[in-house]
C-alpha cells in the first residue's frame, strides 16, 4: 500500500514537470510562427531597392500573369529614424536626470514616490499617450497636430519612464563606497554624481537607453494621430511623417496583395532591427546584473 | 572595477563658485525629478480639459451608455462606452484565463524544475515575445491566427456550443483578440512570477524536501503559497497590459460598435475604439468623447498598475521577511 502511494506521488511529480515544460513549448510556438511567417513572407520582397525605394503608388491585387509594383519602404525607414532620433534627444537626458534624482537626490520618501510613479507611468497604454499629445495641440496649436514634432513628443513620452527606470536601476547598482570615496576626497556632490556615479553605471545607462529606443521604434498606437503618416517620408518638422509601424498597419489591414507583401517585408525589417538590438542589450544586462535584471525589461509595457 | 580617474586639484565643496554650481545642479535635478509628478497631473488635466464638451453633454452616463452613434444621420447623437468596456473586460478575461496557467507553468518550470543550464536560454526565448512590436502581432494575427481560429479552433468550440460559443464563425472576433492578448502578456506574467518564486528563501524548499516531499509537493506546499502575493501582483500587471493593448486587438477584433453577444461576435475595446475612430471623428463632440474614452482607459490602467506595483513591491522589497 505504502509503496503504491509513493509510486503515485513520484509519477505525479514527473507529470507536473512534463506539463510545466509543455507550457514553455506552447508559449514558444507563437514566437516561432511569427518569426517564420515574417521571414518567409518578408523575404519575397526584401531587396536593396525595397529598403530605399518609394512607396507603391497604387494597390494591386496579385494574380498569376499580373505584374504588381511592390515599391519600397525608404520613406518609412527615413521617418522612423527621424522620430526615434528626435524622441531620444528629448527623453534620454530628461529620463537620466529623473533617474539621478531618484537614486542620488530624492531621499528615501520623495525618491520612492517618483520611482513609483515612473513604474506606474510605464504601464500607461501608448494609445493614451497619443491621445494626450493630440489633446495638447488641439487645445493650444492645431496647425501642427499631425507632424514629426508631435510624433516625436509622443514617442519621447513612451520612452521617458523606461529611461528613468533603467537609469535608476543602473545608478543603484553603483557601490556606495565609490560615492563615499569621491566625497571624502572633497569632490562636490554634482561632480561625484556626473563623473563618478554616471561613469561607473554607464554600461547599464546605455543599455536602458537602447531598450527605450527599441520600444519606441516599434510603437504604432501613439503615432496614429500624431505622426500620422506621409508617403513622401520626412518633409519637415511641421509636416506629417511616415514610420515603419504605420505602413505595416495601413498596408497589412488593406485589401491589396502588393501592399500586404510590402507590410510583411517592413515587418521583417522591423523585427531584424528590434531583435538584434534587443539581444545585444539583454546579453549586456545579464552579464552586468544577473538574471533578474531582465525581468525589469520584460515587464515594460508594449 | 576599473579605477575612476579623478582630476587632481578638485576643490573642496563650500567654496564660492563650486558651491553655487553644486546647489544649482541639485535644484535642476530636483525640478526635473519632481516635475515628473507634475507631468502626470498635467497629463490627466489635459485629457480632462479636452474631454469637457463630452463630459458636459453626456455626464456620468457616458460610462454605461449602450449606444455609440456619432452621426445625426442615423438617429440622435448618443455616445456611450459600455460596449467597449464590455469588449475590454471580455478580451482581458480570455487573455488571463489562457495566460495565467501557462505563465505559472513557465515560471515553475524555469525556477523549480528545469536543469540549471536550460533555465537561461528558455527564459530568454520567452522574453523575446515581449520584444516583438504590437503591430507585428496584429499582422500575424490577421494572416495566421485568424484563419487558424476560423478553420480549426472555433468550429470545435461551436460544437461545444453554449451562449459563449454561438453565432457565425468568423475568426475576427472577441475570442481571437483575447488569444492574441494572452500571447502578448505571457512574458510579463511569467517574468514577474519567476521573480516572485525566485525570492522564496531556499530554506522553504529544503524544509518540505527534508520531510520527504517530492519536488512538486515542495513547490505546491511551501513555494507557491509563500509567493502568492507576488504571483497575484504578476497577474494584475498582466491585466494592466491586456487592458491597454491596442494594435494587435484593433487588427483582430472585428471592430463593431455593438455590445458583443458571444465570444464569436465582433467587438471593440476602449483602446481599439480610439485607434479606429479617432482620425475619422465626424464632429468635435465625437472627438471629445474619444478623448474622454482615453481618460477612462488612463484612469483604469493607472489604478490597476498602482495595485499591481504595490503587491510586487511588498514582495520584492521585503525579500527575506515573512509577509502577513
Amino acid at each position: 500500500m505504502k509503496f503504491d502511494r509513493d509510486l503515485r506521488r513520484k509519477i505525479k511529480d514527473h507529470v507536473v514537470t512534463i506539463l510545466a515544460f509543455l507550457c514553455v513549448v506552447v508559449a514558444i510556438i507563437p514566437l516561432a510562427s511569427i518569426l517564420y511567417t515574417s521571414i518567409v513572407r518578408g523575404a519575397q520582397v526584401l531587396s536593396i531597392g525595397f529598403l530605399t525605394g518609394a512607396e507603391p503608388t497604387e494597390g494591386c491585387t496579385v494574380h498569376p500573369g499580373v505584374t504588381c509594383s511592390y515599391g519600397g519602404i525608404g520613406p518609412a525607414i527615413e521617418g522612423t529614424f527621424v522620430l526615434i532620433g528626435m524622441s531620444a534627444l528629448i527623453a534620454i537626458p530628461i529620463g537620466i536626470l529623473i533617474g539621478i534624482y531618484i537614486s542620488e537626490y530624492g531621499g528615501s520618501r520623495l525618491g520612492r514616490i517618483v520611482s513609483f510613479s515612473t513604474e506606474v507611468m510605464a504601464g500607461v497604454p501608448s494609445i493614451v499617450i497619443g491621445v494626450f499629445v493630440y489633446s495638447i495641440f488641439l487645445l493650444y496649436d492645431k496647425s501642427i497636430i499631425f507632424s514629426a514634432t508631435t510624433g516625436s513628443i509622443a514617442l519621447a513620452i513612451v520612452m521617458l519612464p523606461i529611461v528613468a527606470r533603467t537609469s535608476e536601476q543602473a545608478l543603484r547598482q553603483v557601490p556606495q563606497s565609490l560615492r563615499e570615496a569621491s566625497l571624502a576626497l572633497g569632490i562636490p556632490k554634482h561632480r561625484t554624481t556626473l563623473r563618478v556615479v554616471l561613469t561607473a553605471g554607464r554600461a547599464a545607462l546605455v543599455t536602458g537607453a537602447v531598450l527605450a529606443v527599441m520600444r519606441a521604434g516599434g510603437e504604432t498606437a501613439p503615432l496614429l494621430f500624431t505622426a500620422f503618416g506621409n508617403f513622401r517620408g520626412f518633409t519637415g518638422f511641421n509636416q506629417p511623417v511616415e514610420a515603419l509601424p504605420l505602413v505595416i498597419f495601413s498596408w497589412g489591414t488593406g485589401p491589396y496583395g502588393n501592399e500586404i507583401a510590402d507590410a510583411w517585408g517592413a515587418a521583417l525589417v522591423l523585427i531584424l532591427i528590434m531583435l538584434s538590438i534587443s539581444i545585444a542589450a539583454r546579453l549586456v544586462l545579464r552579464q552586468r546584473f544577473g538574471p533578474t535584471a531582465n525581468a525589469v525589461i520584460t515587464t515594460l509595457p508594449k | 572595477m576599473k579605477p575612476i580617474p579623478v582630476r587632481s586639484g578638485a576643490r573642496a565643496p563650500g567654496r564660492g563658485l563650486t558651491k553655487i554650481v553644486d546647489r544649482s545642479f541639485a535644484i535642476l535635478v530636483s525640478v526635473v525629478g519632481l516635475g515628473f509628478l507634475a507631468f502626470i497631473a498635467l497629463f490627466i488635466y489635459i485629457l480632462y480639459d479636452a474631454a469637457k464638451p463630452s463630459i458636459a453633454q453626456f455626464g456620468i452616463a457616458f460610462l454605461w451608455g449602450q449606444t455609440w452613434n456619432p452621426s445625426p444621420v442615423s438617429g440622435p447623437v448618443v455616445l456611450g462606452v459600455l460596449p467597449f468596456i464590455i469588449g475590454t473586460l471580455l478580451t482581458s478575461a480570455i487573455a488571463l484565463l489562457i495566460a495565467i496557467p501557462l505563465s505559472l507553468g513557465i515560471a515553475i518550470f524555469l525556477t523549480e524544475q528545469a536543469p540549471i543550464f536550460l533555465r537561461s536560454p528558455f527564459g530568454f526565448t520567452i522574453e523575446l515575445l515581449a520584444a516583438v512590436p504590437s503591430v507585428i502581432y496584429g499582422l500575424w494575427g490577421i494572416f495566421v491566427l485568424v484563419p487558424f481560429m476560423r478553420l480549426y479552433t472555433e468550429p470545435v468550440l461551436a460544437h461545444v456550443g453554449g451562449p459563449l460559443f454561438s453565432g457565425p464563425v468568423r475568426g475576427t472576433d472577441i475570442l481571437t483578440a483575447g488569444v492574441i492578448l494572452a500571447i502578448m502578456i505571457i512574458p510579463t506574467i511569467s517574468a514577474i512570477s519567476r521573480e516572485a518564486l525566485g525570492s522564496v528563501p531556499q530554506s522553504q524548499r529544503e524544509a518540505a524536501l527534508s520531510l520527504g516531499a517530492t519536488r512538486w509537493e515542495a513547490t505546491r506546499i511551501s513555494v507557491l503559497s509563500y509567493a502568492r502575493t507576488g504571483l497575484f501582483g504578476a497577474v494584475i500587471l498582466g491585466l494592466g497590459r491586456a487592458v491597454g493593448e491596442t494594435m494587435a486587438v484593433t487588427m483582430t477584433i472585428g471592430n463593431s460598435n455593438h455590445i458583443p453577444m458571444s465570444l464569436f461576435d465582433q467587438g471593440q475595446t476602449i483602446a481599439s475604439l480610439i485607434a479606429n475612430e479617432f482620425t475619422e471623428a465626424t464632429s468635435p463632440l465625437e472627438l471629445s468623447a474619444l478623448i474622454e474614452a482615453g481618460l477612462v482607459l488612463l484612469v483604469i490602467t493607472i489604478l490597476i498598475n498602482i495595485f499591481a506595483r504595490f503587491l510586487i513591491w511588498r514582495v520584492v522589497r521585503s525579500t527575506g521577511e515573512v509577509n502577513e
